[in-house]
Protein backbone atom coordinates (compact mmCIF):
# COMPACT_ATOMS: atom_id res chain seq x y z
CA UNK A 1 0.00 0.00 0.00
CA UNK A 2 3.00 2.70 0.56
CA UNK A 3 4.42 2.01 -2.17
CA UNK A 4 1.97 1.69 -4.19
CA UNK A 5 0.91 5.57 -2.57
CA UNK A 6 4.29 6.59 -3.71
CA UNK A 7 4.35 4.89 -7.34
CA UNK A 8 0.86 6.73 -7.53
CA UNK A 9 2.38 10.32 -6.69
CA UNK A 10 5.27 9.83 -8.92
CA UNK A 11 3.43 8.64 -11.78
CA UNK A 12 0.76 11.71 -11.40
CA UNK A 13 3.19 14.44 -11.00
CA UNK A 14 5.20 13.10 -14.17
CA UNK A 15 1.61 13.64 -15.77
CA UNK A 16 1.02 16.95 -14.20
CA UNK A 17 4.78 18.26 -14.89
CA UNK A 18 5.13 16.66 -18.32
CA UNK A 19 3.99 19.32 -20.31
CA UNK A 20 5.31 22.21 -18.75
CA UNK A 21 8.82 20.88 -17.79
CA UNK A 22 8.96 19.75 -21.89
CA UNK A 23 7.47 23.75 -22.58
CA UNK A 24 10.55 25.08 -20.69
CA UNK A 25 13.09 22.85 -21.80
CA UNK A 26 12.54 23.37 -25.69
CA UNK A 27 12.23 27.10 -24.97
CA UNK A 28 15.96 26.98 -24.71
CA UNK A 29 16.01 24.71 -28.16
CA UNK A 30 18.96 25.66 -30.55
CA UNK A 31 17.02 24.94 -33.77
CA UNK A 32 13.64 26.32 -35.21
CA UNK A 33 11.54 23.32 -33.68
CA UNK A 34 11.05 22.88 -30.09
CA UNK A 35 10.78 18.82 -30.12
CA UNK A 36 13.31 16.31 -29.86
CA UNK A 37 16.73 16.20 -29.90
CA UNK A 38 17.64 18.61 -27.63
CA UNK A 39 20.73 20.06 -29.73
CA UNK A 40 21.50 22.81 -27.34
CA UNK A 41 20.63 25.39 -25.20
CA UNK A 42 20.44 29.04 -26.66
CA UNK A 43 18.89 32.28 -24.96
CA UNK A 44 18.18 33.75 -28.52
CA UNK A 45 14.49 32.85 -28.62
CA UNK A 46 13.92 34.72 -25.31
CA UNK A 47 15.76 37.58 -27.11
CA UNK A 48 13.22 37.53 -30.12
CA UNK A 49 10.26 37.37 -27.84
CA UNK A 50 11.46 40.47 -25.88
CA UNK A 51 12.14 42.95 -29.10
CA UNK A 52 9.03 41.63 -30.54
CA UNK A 53 6.96 44.87 -30.38
CA UNK A 54 3.61 43.26 -31.11
CA UNK A 55 4.14 40.93 -28.31
CA UNK A 56 5.09 43.45 -25.64
CA UNK A 57 2.26 45.90 -26.52
CA UNK A 58 0.13 42.91 -26.29
CA UNK A 59 1.58 42.19 -22.97
CA UNK A 60 1.13 45.54 -22.13
CA UNK A 61 -2.46 45.53 -22.94
CA UNK A 62 -3.11 42.48 -20.73
CA UNK A 63 -1.88 44.17 -17.62
CA UNK A 64 -3.99 47.40 -17.52
CA UNK A 65 -6.78 45.38 -18.54
CA UNK A 66 -6.40 42.82 -15.49
CA UNK A 67 -5.07 45.12 -13.01
CA UNK A 68 -8.43 47.74 -14.09
CA UNK A 69 -11.03 45.06 -14.74
CA UNK A 70 -10.09 43.18 -11.39
CA UNK A 71 -10.27 46.58 -9.55
CA UNK A 72 -13.79 47.66 -10.84
CA UNK A 73 -15.40 43.74 -10.15
CA UNK A 74 -13.61 44.10 -6.71
CA UNK A 75 -15.22 47.57 -5.88
CA UNK A 76 -18.48 46.79 -7.21
CA UNK A 77 -18.27 43.08 -5.60
CA UNK A 78 -17.01 44.95 -2.41
CA UNK A 79 -19.96 47.57 -2.36
CA UNK A 80 -22.25 44.82 -2.72
CA UNK A 81 -21.68 42.60 -0.23
CA UNK A 82 -21.73 45.43 2.16
CA UNK A 83 -24.51 46.09 1.15
CA UNK A 84 -26.46 42.75 1.35
CA UNK A 85 -24.52 42.39 4.62
CA UNK A 86 -26.21 45.05 6.19
CA UNK A 87 -29.89 44.44 6.37
CA UNK A 88 -31.99 41.34 5.26
CA UNK A 89 -34.44 43.10 2.67
CA UNK A 90 -36.91 40.39 0.82
CA UNK A 91 -35.04 40.91 -2.36
CA UNK A 92 -31.59 40.31 -0.85
CA UNK A 93 -31.98 36.16 -2.18
CA UNK A 94 -33.13 37.14 -5.44
CA UNK A 95 -30.56 39.82 -6.02
CA UNK A 96 -27.37 37.02 -4.70
CA UNK A 97 -28.96 35.04 -7.28
CA UNK A 98 -28.52 37.58 -9.77
CA UNK A 99 -24.91 38.53 -8.98
CA UNK A 100 -23.81 34.90 -8.84
CA UNK A 101 -25.78 33.97 -12.19
CA UNK A 102 -22.64 34.58 -14.85
CA UNK A 103 -20.20 32.17 -12.90
CA UNK A 104 -22.61 29.46 -14.27
CA UNK A 105 -22.40 30.34 -17.68
CA UNK A 106 -19.46 29.52 -20.43
CA UNK A 107 -17.16 32.33 -20.83
CA UNK A 108 -17.78 31.82 -24.85
CA UNK A 109 -21.81 32.52 -23.95
CA UNK A 110 -20.80 35.96 -22.14
CA UNK A 111 -18.83 36.59 -24.95
CA UNK A 112 -21.24 36.30 -27.89
CA UNK A 113 -24.24 37.77 -25.85
CA UNK A 114 -21.69 40.92 -25.10
CA UNK A 115 -20.26 41.11 -29.30
CA UNK A 116 -23.59 41.06 -30.21
CA UNK A 117 -25.00 43.92 -27.78
CA UNK A 118 -22.08 45.87 -28.76
CA UNK A 119 -22.59 45.24 -32.48
CA UNK A 120 -25.94 46.76 -32.01
CA UNK A 121 -25.18 49.82 -29.98
CA UNK A 122 -21.90 50.42 -31.98
CA UNK A 123 -19.27 50.01 -29.24
CA UNK A 124 -16.46 48.81 -31.51
CA UNK A 125 -14.20 45.95 -30.66
CA UNK A 126 -11.65 46.97 -28.42
CA UNK A 127 -9.85 46.24 -24.83
CA UNK A 128 -12.76 48.58 -23.53
CA UNK A 129 -15.29 46.17 -24.60
CA UNK A 130 -13.01 42.96 -23.46
CA UNK A 131 -12.50 44.73 -19.99
CA UNK A 132 -16.45 44.98 -19.91
CA UNK A 133 -16.43 41.57 -20.39
CA UNK A 134 -14.02 40.76 -17.75
CA UNK A 135 -15.58 42.23 -15.13
CA UNK A 136 -18.84 40.75 -15.96
CA UNK A 137 -16.36 36.96 -15.14
CA UNK A 138 -14.95 38.56 -12.07
CA UNK A 139 -17.78 40.62 -10.43
CA UNK A 140 -19.35 37.01 -8.99
CA UNK A 141 -16.21 35.70 -7.72
CA UNK A 142 -15.38 38.70 -5.63
CA UNK A 143 -19.07 39.08 -4.66
CA UNK A 144 -19.40 35.58 -3.44
CA UNK A 145 -15.15 35.71 -1.43
CA UNK A 146 -15.96 39.24 0.05
CA UNK A 147 -20.07 38.44 0.92
CA UNK A 148 -18.38 34.98 2.66
CA UNK A 149 -15.97 36.96 4.52
CA UNK A 150 -18.35 39.06 6.00
CA UNK A 151 -19.36 37.02 8.96
CA UNK A 152 -21.59 37.75 12.15
CA UNK A 153 -18.47 39.44 13.91
CA UNK A 154 -17.62 41.91 11.08
CA UNK A 155 -21.76 42.95 11.00
CA UNK A 156 -21.84 43.96 14.50
CA UNK A 157 -18.67 45.87 13.94
CA UNK A 158 -20.50 47.44 11.03
CA UNK A 159 -23.46 48.38 12.80
CA UNK A 160 -21.46 49.61 15.72
CA UNK A 161 -19.89 51.93 13.53
CA UNK A 162 -23.30 53.31 12.36
CA UNK A 163 -24.58 54.01 15.38
CA UNK A 164 -21.42 55.43 16.81
CA UNK A 165 -22.32 58.24 13.64
CA UNK A 166 -20.25 56.97 10.93
CA UNK A 167 -21.09 58.07 7.31
CA UNK A 168 -21.64 55.19 5.34
CA UNK A 169 -18.42 55.68 2.93
CA UNK A 170 -16.18 55.98 6.32
CA UNK A 171 -18.11 52.69 7.20
CA UNK A 172 -16.61 50.96 4.11
CA UNK A 173 -13.04 52.74 4.40
CA UNK A 174 -12.27 52.89 7.60
CA UNK A 175 -13.78 49.82 8.77
CA UNK A 176 -15.18 47.15 6.45
CA UNK A 177 -12.19 47.58 4.30
CA UNK A 178 -9.16 47.00 7.13
CA UNK A 179 -11.44 43.90 8.62
CA UNK A 180 -11.58 41.97 4.67
CA UNK A 181 -7.88 43.04 3.63
CA UNK A 182 -7.36 39.54 3.62
CA UNK A 183 -10.71 38.31 1.59
CA UNK A 184 -9.99 41.75 -0.80
CA UNK A 185 -6.61 40.69 -1.46
CA UNK A 186 -7.62 36.95 -2.64
CA UNK A 187 -10.03 38.03 -4.71
CA UNK A 188 -8.28 40.51 -6.20
CA UNK A 189 -5.66 37.86 -6.80
CA UNK A 190 -8.20 35.66 -8.77
CA UNK A 191 -9.83 38.34 -10.62
CA UNK A 192 -6.39 39.69 -12.50
CA UNK A 193 -4.94 36.08 -12.90
CA UNK A 194 -8.87 35.13 -14.34
CA UNK A 195 -8.53 38.47 -16.47
CA UNK A 196 -4.72 38.23 -17.16
CA UNK A 197 -5.40 34.27 -18.50
CA UNK A 198 -9.15 34.80 -20.12
CA UNK A 199 -8.90 34.03 -24.23
CA UNK A 200 -12.28 33.80 -25.65
CA UNK A 201 -13.72 37.09 -24.34
CA UNK A 202 -11.09 38.74 -25.57
CA UNK A 203 -10.51 36.79 -28.59
CA UNK A 204 -14.27 38.05 -29.68
CA UNK A 205 -13.66 41.25 -28.22
CA UNK A 206 -10.71 42.82 -29.74
CA UNK A 207 -9.70 43.71 -33.05
CA UNK A 208 -6.19 45.84 -33.38
CA UNK A 209 -4.78 46.18 -29.98
CA UNK A 210 -4.75 42.17 -28.39
CA UNK A 211 -4.39 40.66 -25.31
CA UNK A 212 -1.39 38.25 -24.59
CA UNK A 213 -3.70 35.40 -24.79
CA UNK A 214 -5.11 36.27 -27.81
CA UNK A 215 -1.49 37.52 -29.30
CA UNK A 216 -0.01 33.53 -28.30
CA UNK A 217 -2.92 32.02 -30.41
CA UNK A 218 -2.13 34.13 -33.58
CA UNK A 219 1.29 32.87 -33.02
CA UNK A 220 0.27 29.31 -32.67
CA UNK A 221 -1.30 29.54 -36.30
CA UNK A 222 2.38 29.19 -37.15
CA UNK A 223 3.07 25.47 -35.53
CA UNK A 224 5.25 24.79 -33.50
CA UNK A 225 7.91 27.52 -32.62
CA UNK A 226 10.36 27.75 -29.71
CA UNK A 227 9.69 31.20 -29.02
CA UNK A 228 6.10 30.27 -28.30
CA UNK A 229 7.82 28.03 -25.56
CA UNK A 230 9.92 31.12 -24.62
CA UNK A 231 6.72 33.08 -24.24
CA UNK A 232 5.15 30.23 -22.35
CA UNK A 233 7.89 29.66 -20.31
CA UNK A 234 7.86 33.51 -18.76
CA UNK A 235 4.44 33.38 -18.40
CA UNK A 236 4.25 30.25 -16.71
CA UNK A 237 7.38 32.03 -14.63
CA UNK A 238 5.65 35.05 -13.45
CA UNK A 239 2.87 32.95 -12.26
CA UNK A 240 4.68 30.96 -10.26
CA UNK A 241 6.70 33.78 -8.52
CA UNK A 242 3.25 34.85 -8.17
CA UNK A 243 1.21 32.14 -6.65
CA UNK A 244 4.33 31.00 -4.30
CA UNK A 245 4.81 34.45 -3.13
CA UNK A 246 1.40 34.34 -1.88
CA UNK A 247 1.52 30.91 -0.92
CA UNK A 248 4.11 32.19 1.62
CA UNK A 249 2.47 35.42 2.96
CA UNK A 250 -1.43 35.15 2.14
CA UNK A 251 -1.95 32.10 2.40
CA UNK A 252 0.02 30.89 5.01
CA UNK A 253 -1.55 32.02 8.05
CA UNK A 254 -5.03 30.79 7.05
CA UNK A 255 -3.81 27.08 6.20
CA UNK A 256 -3.95 24.58 7.72
CA UNK B 1 -24.84 50.00 -2.48
CA UNK B 2 -25.96 46.97 -4.04
CA UNK B 3 -27.38 49.09 -7.34
CA UNK B 4 -24.14 49.37 -9.53
CA UNK B 5 -23.47 45.70 -9.38
CA UNK B 6 -26.65 45.13 -10.19
CA UNK B 7 -26.82 47.28 -13.34
CA UNK B 8 -23.56 46.15 -14.16
CA UNK B 9 -25.07 43.26 -14.06
CA UNK B 10 -28.31 43.36 -15.58
CA UNK B 11 -26.91 46.32 -18.63
CA UNK B 12 -23.88 43.67 -19.60
CA UNK B 13 -25.22 40.19 -18.44
CA UNK B 14 -29.04 39.76 -18.36
CA UNK B 15 -29.39 42.48 -21.45
CA UNK B 16 -26.93 40.26 -23.94
CA UNK B 17 -28.02 36.77 -23.19
CA UNK B 18 -31.41 38.17 -23.58
CA UNK B 19 -30.37 39.64 -26.91
CA UNK B 20 -29.27 36.38 -27.70
CA UNK B 21 -32.43 34.53 -26.76
CA UNK B 22 -33.81 37.04 -29.14
CA UNK B 23 -31.15 36.47 -31.93
CA UNK B 24 -31.53 32.61 -32.11
CA UNK B 25 -35.11 32.96 -33.10
CA UNK B 26 -33.79 35.39 -36.50
CA UNK B 27 -32.53 33.21 -39.34
CA UNK B 28 -30.09 34.21 -42.48
CA UNK B 29 -31.66 35.32 -45.58
CA UNK B 30 -28.10 35.67 -47.77
CA UNK B 31 -25.72 37.37 -45.52
CA UNK B 32 -28.81 39.32 -43.50
CA UNK B 33 -29.92 38.59 -40.45
CA UNK B 34 -33.78 38.38 -40.43
CA UNK B 35 -35.21 38.95 -37.16
CA UNK B 36 -38.24 35.85 -36.54
CA UNK B 37 -39.92 34.08 -33.98
CA UNK B 38 -39.74 30.54 -35.07
CA UNK B 39 -37.68 27.57 -33.75
CA UNK B 40 -36.08 27.15 -37.01
CA UNK B 41 -32.75 27.24 -35.58
CA UNK B 42 -33.67 24.73 -32.87
CA UNK B 43 -34.99 22.18 -35.52
CA UNK B 44 -31.45 22.64 -37.89
CA UNK B 45 -29.37 21.65 -34.50
CA UNK B 46 -31.62 18.72 -33.85
CA UNK B 47 -31.82 17.47 -38.04
CA UNK B 48 -28.53 18.43 -39.32
CA UNK B 49 -26.71 15.35 -38.89
CA UNK B 50 -23.13 17.61 -38.68
CA UNK B 51 -24.55 19.65 -35.89
CA UNK B 52 -26.07 16.97 -33.75
CA UNK B 53 -23.30 15.23 -34.04
CA UNK B 54 -21.20 18.50 -32.27
CA UNK B 55 -23.89 18.17 -29.59
CA UNK B 56 -22.87 14.34 -28.86
CA UNK B 57 -19.44 15.07 -29.44
CA UNK B 58 -19.13 17.46 -26.62
CA UNK B 59 -21.34 15.28 -24.08
CA UNK B 60 -19.35 12.10 -24.82
CA UNK B 61 -15.76 13.71 -24.57
CA UNK B 62 -17.04 15.86 -20.92
CA UNK B 63 -18.02 12.69 -19.66
CA UNK B 64 -15.82 10.59 -20.10
CA UNK B 65 -12.95 13.41 -19.14
CA UNK B 66 -15.26 14.01 -15.90
CA UNK B 67 -15.14 10.29 -15.23
CA UNK B 68 -11.14 9.82 -15.94
CA UNK B 69 -10.56 12.93 -14.03
CA UNK B 70 -12.19 11.86 -10.95
CA UNK B 71 -11.17 8.46 -10.91
CA UNK B 72 -7.31 9.89 -11.31
CA UNK B 73 -7.57 12.86 -8.52
CA UNK B 74 -9.44 11.33 -5.65
CA UNK B 75 -6.28 9.15 -5.10
CA UNK B 76 -4.05 11.67 -5.60
CA UNK B 77 -5.78 13.96 -3.17
CA UNK B 78 -6.04 11.25 -0.36
CA UNK B 79 -2.46 10.08 -0.77
CA UNK B 80 -1.08 13.83 -0.08
CA UNK B 81 -4.18 14.44 2.60
CA UNK B 82 -2.98 11.50 4.16
CA UNK B 83 0.87 9.71 2.82
CA UNK B 84 2.27 12.56 2.69
CA UNK B 85 4.00 13.62 5.75
CA UNK B 86 2.25 17.03 7.30
CA UNK B 87 5.28 19.20 6.98
CA UNK B 88 5.37 18.35 3.09
CA UNK B 89 2.03 18.51 2.16
CA UNK B 90 1.33 22.16 1.36
CA UNK B 91 4.43 21.57 -1.00
CA UNK B 92 3.27 18.53 -2.33
CA UNK B 93 -0.23 20.21 -3.08
CA UNK B 94 1.22 23.12 -4.78
CA UNK B 95 3.42 21.03 -7.27
CA UNK B 96 0.53 18.62 -8.05
CA UNK B 97 -1.48 21.89 -9.33
CA UNK B 98 1.35 23.82 -10.23
CA UNK B 99 0.43 24.14 -13.90
CA UNK B 100 -2.69 24.57 -13.12
CA UNK B 101 -1.86 28.47 -12.42
CA UNK B 102 -0.57 29.09 -16.29
CA UNK B 103 -1.71 30.13 -19.05
CA UNK B 104 -4.82 27.86 -20.81
CA UNK B 105 -3.91 28.18 -24.20
CA UNK B 106 -0.26 27.66 -22.99
CA UNK B 107 -1.02 24.66 -21.58
CA UNK B 108 -2.79 23.54 -24.73
CA UNK B 109 -0.11 24.36 -26.88
CA UNK B 110 2.53 21.81 -24.35
CA UNK B 111 0.73 19.43 -25.09
CA UNK B 112 0.55 19.76 -28.74
CA UNK B 113 4.21 20.03 -28.24
CA UNK B 114 4.52 16.70 -26.07
CA UNK B 115 1.79 14.91 -27.79
CA UNK B 116 2.87 15.80 -31.52
CA UNK B 117 4.21 12.99 -34.32
CA UNK B 118 7.90 14.09 -33.29
CA UNK B 119 6.91 14.97 -29.83
CA UNK B 120 8.78 13.55 -26.33
CA UNK B 121 6.07 10.32 -25.80
CA UNK B 122 5.96 9.49 -28.93
CA UNK B 123 10.28 9.50 -29.27
CA UNK B 124 10.18 7.70 -25.31
CA UNK B 125 8.20 4.81 -26.89
CA UNK B 126 9.94 4.31 -30.29
CA UNK B 127 13.09 4.51 -28.30
CA UNK B 128 12.09 1.86 -25.77
CA UNK B 129 10.91 -0.53 -28.48
CA UNK B 130 7.62 -0.26 -27.38
CA UNK B 131 6.56 1.37 -30.91
CA UNK B 132 7.43 0.24 -34.25
CA UNK B 133 6.74 3.66 -35.41
CA UNK B 134 4.83 6.91 -34.22
CA UNK B 135 1.10 6.55 -34.23
CA UNK B 136 -0.69 9.50 -34.60
CA UNK B 137 -2.54 11.48 -31.20
CA UNK B 138 -2.69 14.81 -32.43
CA UNK B 139 -5.81 15.97 -33.84
CA UNK B 140 -7.61 13.33 -32.69
CA UNK B 141 -10.29 13.00 -29.76
CA UNK B 142 -7.82 11.69 -27.52
CA UNK B 143 -5.51 14.42 -27.40
CA UNK B 144 -7.70 16.62 -26.41
CA UNK B 145 -8.93 14.25 -23.90
CA UNK B 146 -5.94 13.64 -22.50
CA UNK B 147 -4.89 17.95 -22.58
CA UNK B 148 -8.41 18.35 -20.58
CA UNK B 149 -7.57 15.47 -17.71
CA UNK B 150 -4.53 17.29 -17.33
CA UNK B 151 -6.33 20.09 -16.23
CA UNK B 152 -8.81 18.63 -14.51
CA UNK B 153 -7.06 16.50 -12.17
CA UNK B 154 -5.38 19.46 -10.55
CA UNK B 155 -8.90 21.55 -10.23
CA UNK B 156 -10.24 17.71 -8.62
CA UNK B 157 -7.20 17.49 -6.74
CA UNK B 158 -8.12 20.91 -5.14
CA UNK B 159 -11.94 20.49 -4.41
CA UNK B 160 -11.31 16.94 -3.20
CA UNK B 161 -8.25 17.81 -1.10
CA UNK B 162 -10.17 20.69 0.79
CA UNK B 163 -12.93 18.59 1.36
CA UNK B 164 -10.63 15.89 3.03
CA UNK B 165 -8.42 17.78 5.33
CA UNK B 166 -12.02 18.49 6.91
CA UNK B 167 -12.88 15.25 7.91
CA UNK B 168 -11.94 14.33 11.49
CA UNK B 169 -9.24 11.51 11.66
CA UNK B 170 -12.13 10.22 14.35
CA UNK B 171 -13.96 8.96 11.62
CA UNK B 172 -11.57 6.28 10.03
CA UNK B 173 -10.42 5.61 13.62
CA UNK B 174 -13.84 4.56 15.16
CA UNK B 175 -14.38 2.37 11.61
CA UNK B 176 -10.81 0.64 12.57
CA UNK B 177 -12.14 0.26 15.94
CA UNK B 178 -15.10 -1.61 14.71
CA UNK B 179 -13.02 -3.44 12.78
CA UNK B 180 -12.96 -2.34 9.43
CA UNK B 181 -10.04 -3.11 6.83
CA UNK B 182 -7.98 -0.25 5.77
CA UNK B 183 -9.94 -0.48 2.30
CA UNK B 184 -13.58 -0.88 3.89
CA UNK B 185 -12.70 2.49 5.95
CA UNK B 186 -11.82 4.17 3.08
CA UNK B 187 -15.12 2.58 0.27
CA UNK B 188 -17.53 2.99 2.92
CA UNK B 189 -16.51 5.71 5.45
CA UNK B 190 -14.05 8.02 3.59
CA UNK B 191 -15.48 7.97 0.02
CA UNK B 192 -19.01 8.96 0.34
CA UNK B 193 -17.95 11.87 3.15
CA UNK B 194 -15.47 13.49 0.38
CA UNK B 195 -19.19 13.51 -2.24
CA UNK B 196 -19.59 16.93 -1.56
CA UNK B 197 -15.46 17.73 -2.72
CA UNK B 198 -16.05 15.49 -5.57
CA UNK B 199 -19.72 16.77 -6.76
CA UNK B 200 -18.79 20.63 -6.97
CA UNK B 201 -15.18 19.52 -8.54
CA UNK B 202 -17.27 17.45 -11.34
CA UNK B 203 -19.90 20.00 -11.98
CA UNK B 204 -16.85 22.40 -12.02
CA UNK B 205 -15.39 19.99 -14.72
CA UNK B 206 -18.38 19.47 -16.59
CA UNK B 207 -19.04 23.35 -17.06
CA UNK B 208 -15.68 24.53 -18.05
CA UNK B 209 -15.37 21.43 -20.42
CA UNK B 210 -18.22 21.70 -22.47
CA UNK B 211 -18.00 25.37 -22.81
CA UNK B 212 -14.01 25.17 -23.54
CA UNK B 213 -13.12 26.40 -27.03
CA UNK B 214 -9.64 25.89 -26.81
CA UNK B 215 -8.59 22.59 -25.85
CA UNK B 216 -10.29 20.74 -28.85
CA UNK B 217 -9.33 22.91 -31.43
CA UNK B 218 -5.31 23.24 -30.77
CA UNK B 219 -5.33 19.47 -29.50
CA UNK B 220 -8.58 18.08 -31.63
CA UNK B 221 -8.28 19.71 -34.81
CA UNK B 222 -11.05 19.90 -37.44
CA UNK B 223 -11.71 16.49 -37.73
CA UNK B 224 -14.49 15.98 -35.19
CA UNK B 225 -16.16 19.38 -34.05
CA UNK B 226 -17.26 20.14 -30.44
CA UNK B 227 -20.39 22.04 -29.58
CA UNK B 228 -17.83 25.01 -29.12
CA UNK B 229 -16.15 24.69 -32.22
CA UNK B 230 -19.07 24.95 -34.37
CA UNK B 231 -20.28 27.96 -32.30
CA UNK B 232 -17.42 29.60 -33.50
CA UNK B 233 -17.51 28.16 -37.21
CA UNK B 234 -21.24 29.54 -37.23
CA UNK B 235 -19.34 33.12 -36.16
CA UNK B 236 -16.30 32.83 -38.32
CA UNK B 237 -17.20 31.84 -41.84
CA UNK B 238 -20.52 33.21 -42.34
CA UNK B 239 -21.42 35.25 -39.66
CA UNK B 240 -24.30 33.22 -38.72
CA UNK B 241 -25.40 34.72 -35.46
CA UNK B 242 -28.39 33.01 -35.16
CA UNK B 243 -27.33 29.70 -35.72
CA UNK B 244 -24.38 30.43 -33.28
CA UNK B 245 -27.17 31.99 -30.48
CA UNK B 246 -29.30 28.91 -30.86
CA UNK B 247 -26.76 26.77 -30.26
CA UNK B 248 -25.33 28.44 -27.24
CA UNK B 249 -28.72 28.77 -26.05
CA UNK B 250 -28.41 24.60 -26.12
CA UNK B 251 -24.94 24.66 -24.30
CA UNK B 252 -26.55 26.78 -21.88
CA UNK B 253 -29.80 24.18 -21.30
CA UNK B 254 -26.87 21.50 -21.04
CA UNK B 255 -25.27 22.95 -18.22
CA UNK B 256 -28.45 23.99 -16.25
CA UNK B 257 -29.54 20.00 -16.38
CA UNK B 258 -26.02 19.14 -15.13
CA UNK B 259 -26.37 21.46 -12.24
CA UNK B 260 -30.12 20.48 -11.81
CA UNK B 261 -28.98 16.82 -11.77
CA UNK B 262 -25.96 17.83 -9.18
CA UNK B 263 -27.80 20.47 -6.98
CA UNK B 264 -28.19 18.64 -3.98
CA UNK B 265 -24.34 17.74 -3.13
CA UNK B 266 -23.37 21.27 -4.36
CA UNK B 267 -21.82 22.92 -1.29
CA UNK B 268 -19.47 25.57 -3.22
CA UNK B 269 -19.43 27.69 0.24
CA UNK B 270 -17.88 24.96 1.99
CA UNK B 271 -15.28 24.74 -0.10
Amino acid sequence: MRYLSWAYLLALFAFILLPVVTLVIFSFQDGRLPVPPFKGATLDWYREILTDRALMEALANSLIVALLSALVALTLGFLAASGLARVALPGSVVMRGLLIAPMTVSYLIIALGLLQMFNKVGIRPSLLATGIGHVVINLPLCFAILYAAIGEHQKSALKAARDLGAKEWQVLWFVAAPMLTPALAAAFFLAFTFSWDEFIIAFLLTRFDVTLPVEIWSMLRSGLSPATNAVGSLVFLVSVIVVVALELTLFRKGSK
Amino acid sequence: MVAPALLWTLAFFVVPFAAMVMMSLAHMEGRDIVQGHDLGNYLKIFTDPSLRRGIFVSLEITVVVTLISVLLAWPLAWIIATRVPPRWRRMALLLAVLPFWTSYVVRSYSWALVLGERGVVMNALVGLGLLAEPVQIMATRAATVIGFVHFFVMLLTLTIYSNLIQLSPNYARAAEDLGASRWQVIRLVILPLTLPGVMTGAFLTFVLCIGDYITPQILGGNNELSLPQLIMLQLGRRGDFPMASALSVVLMVIVTLAYAGCARWLKMERL
